[in-house]
């Protein structure tokens, strides 16, 4: 049953009175891409933020490689390999390419220097990892503040990838992008999924995730209204689901749906 | 990098490019220019002016200012600002008489009044961290332990005796006089810890981008207790240093001191807004701002005007902090983007 990379069970989280998700149940396999699509406030956000240690869920449980585990935080879903680009991507404007790409968990000398940070060898390994990517990125010592939003999405890829990721969740990684920039985010995930990277996409965007996911999964008011392999569906039907809150084929073969 | 693009372009850009460079070279390094321009100019108008004499006056007067601008530095690096220094200042010169005269040696005093420094920073630390603005708290503070000064000291100001402190304030180490080896220490000692170390970058990161910094595991509510502890025990060692020079302690020590320390740090080019900081600006910004206040004062101009001139540096620094400087890179980044973008589109 358990060998997909990670497997959400039954997940289950309440704010106060609002209810963001109901028994919610996810898996995804190494080098497979997922798209998490649907309306507003069906609770994508919010399931990945379990996934990657932001909120604690109150109930159900999390297996990376078929074992439990619990993220008390963001940096214990990092060190499992779990990263998140967010939507803003959280970058800090006034620091370089690569010192926002090692944020966190920069690289100290050894020995006697061992309290000090190893610039050489991360501003080596931002290259590195920036050119494995295929993404294109002003000098690493260029401050983010001085480079295009589609530059910046690419910084912030390059971080969540920047240590082994095995599965990286992408919240609206093409909003505000350029068209161009856009095709480069593509890109990235394509070579992502080729590492055997598995990767989470939110999206508004159907066409992305018909361009890029293997599978797309929609969810509605915190519960999974259904999912299809992207290669036999289309944004017709996809954004039925969203819009109506239920699976067509599910509700043909069962008559009218559960409703409850 | 220009060798490298400069075949692509024409001419024309090319030349619109290094003067753009040019200007930016200028806003960044402005200050270095002005101190340079200044140092020669008045070594013309006054003879005294460049002696080794003038100078190393100039430096000891700077130290204490620079031993408390180091901290500061950080303190702006996180977007907040400390304006209590001046009276904790005044409150550790005072304490230091206190201490002696209750008859505690020096190895006693001292360390007990870095001690109240830090507290005092952990003090200020534990409110910003709660999220209220640093300038409110700092400025509650301000008003705060001045009065404790007043209260301790009963308003006299006590001559010290202790050799040591005297030492730390007049005395010399070969040519140089202390405070300004002290401060040349704690600046490389600044300028290791925010150029090389994890906490460096921990506090611009915090002052750039607070959420993104949380995001990404960083404890920000330490970065900023860590920076105002700093800051208070820098200002206790600012402290001690004056007593030393004054040779007494007084409640009226560092009254207005804040202001040259922040006039210093915004002046070398520290963001008001945080996440970018230097110390070698901050130590010329200090420097600056005694060698006009030196030159005035040989010049003979009125001390009354005098302070006015500082009050218009600190007003200029802050304008070119904030407006021109980001005028100027916004117009440098649109520049950028002009020359790149054949280069990203597909």
């Amino acid at each position: 049953m358990s060998d997909h990379l990670v497997e959400m069970r039954l997940i289950s989280k309440s704010f106060g009175a609002v209810v963001a998700l109901r028994q919610v149940s996810f898996a995804l396999d190494a080098g497979e891409v997922v798209g998490l699509v649907g309306d507003n406030a069906a609770g994508k956000s919010t399931l990945m933020k379990i996934l990657s240690g932001a909120y604690t869920p109150d109930s159900g449980e999390i297996l990376l490689d078929g074992h439990p585990c619990h993220f008390d935080s963001p940096m214990a879903a990092r060190a499992a390999g779990i990263e998140m680009v967010y939507q803003d991507f959280a970058l800090v404007p006034e620091l370089s390419v690569t010192q926002n790409i090692f944020l966190g968990r920069e690289l100290l000398h050894r020995g006697l220097r061992s309290r000090f940070l190893d610039k050489r060898t991360m501003s080596e390994r931002a290259t590195h990892l920036i050119e494995r990517l295929g993404l294109r990125v002003p000098p690493g010592d260029t401050p983010v503040r001085a480079i295009s939003g589609g530059q910046q999405q690419a910084v912030a890829i390059a971080r969540a990838t920047a240590f082994d990721a095995r599965l990286v969740i992408m919240d609206e990684p093409t909003a505000n992008l350029s068209a161009a920039a856009i095709g480069k985010v593509r890109e990235a995930i394509g070579n992502l999924k080729s590492h055997g990277v598995a990767v989470v996409i939110i999206s508004h965007r159907i066409e992305d995730i018909l361009e890029t996911a293997d599978r797309a999964v929609v969810l509605k008011r915190g519960q999974v209204v259904g999912e299809r392999r992207v290669a036999d569906t289309g944004s017709d039907e996809i954004l039925h689901m969203i819009v109506a809150g239920q699976d067509p084929r599910r509700a043909a073969n069962n008559g009218p749906s559960k409703s409850a | 990098m220009s060798s490298a693009s400069a075949p692509k372009s024409p001419p024309a850009s090319r030349f619109v490019f290094d003067q753009r460079r040019l200007v930016l070279f200028a806003v960044r390094y402005g200050l270095f220019l002005a101190l340079g321009v200044w140092v020669v100019a008045m070594s013309f108008a006054s003879e005294h002016f460049l002696t080794w004499l003038n100078v190393l006056n100039v430096a000891r007067q700077a130290a204490p200012i620079v031993v408390i601008a180091v901290g500061m530095t950080f303190v702006m690096a996180t977007a907040g600002i400390d304006l209590s220094v001046g009276s904790l200042v005044a409150l550790v010169s005072v304490l230091v008489v206190t201490f002696f005269n209750l008859g505690l040696p020096t190895y006693v005093v001292l360390p007990a009044v870095l001690l109240v420094g830090l507290l005092a920073g952990l003090a200020n630390g534990s409110f910003v961290r709660l999220g209220l603005p640093p300038f409110v708290v700092t400025l509650a503070m301000l008003t705060t332990l001045r009065g404790i000064a007043f209260v301790v000291s009963d308003g006299y100001a006590t001559p010290v005796k202790d050799e040591f402190v005297l030492w730390l304030g007049r005395g010399q180490i070969g040519q140089l006089h202390t405070p300004i080896v002290l401060a040349v220490i704690v600046a490389i000692g600044g300028w290791v810890i925010l150029s090389k170390t994890r906490f460096g970058l921990y506090a611009l990161a915090v002052g750039g981008r607070e959420e993104a910094a949380r995001a990404m595991g960083i404890n920000v509510g330490r970065v900023k207790l860590a920076v105002y502890g700093g800051v208070g025990m820098l200002a206790a060692l600012g402290g001690i240093v004056l007593t030393g020079r004054l040779g007494n302690g007084s409640p009226n020590a560092g009254i207005m001191l804040e202001l040259d320390v922040i006039a210093a740090t915004v002046l070398g080019g520290t963001s008001l807004f945080g996440g970018v900081a230097t110390i070698a600006g901050t130590v010329a910004g200090a420097l600056f701002i005694n060698f006009v206040r030196n030159g005035l004062n040989l010049l003979g101009v009125n001390p009354f005007w005098v302070q006015v001139a500082t009050g218009l540096i600190l007003l200029l620094a802050v304008l070119l902090n904030t407006v021109v400087n980001r005028r100027v890179s916004e117009w440098a980044r649109v520049g950028k983007a002009d020359e790149q973008e054949p280069e990203t589109s597909p």
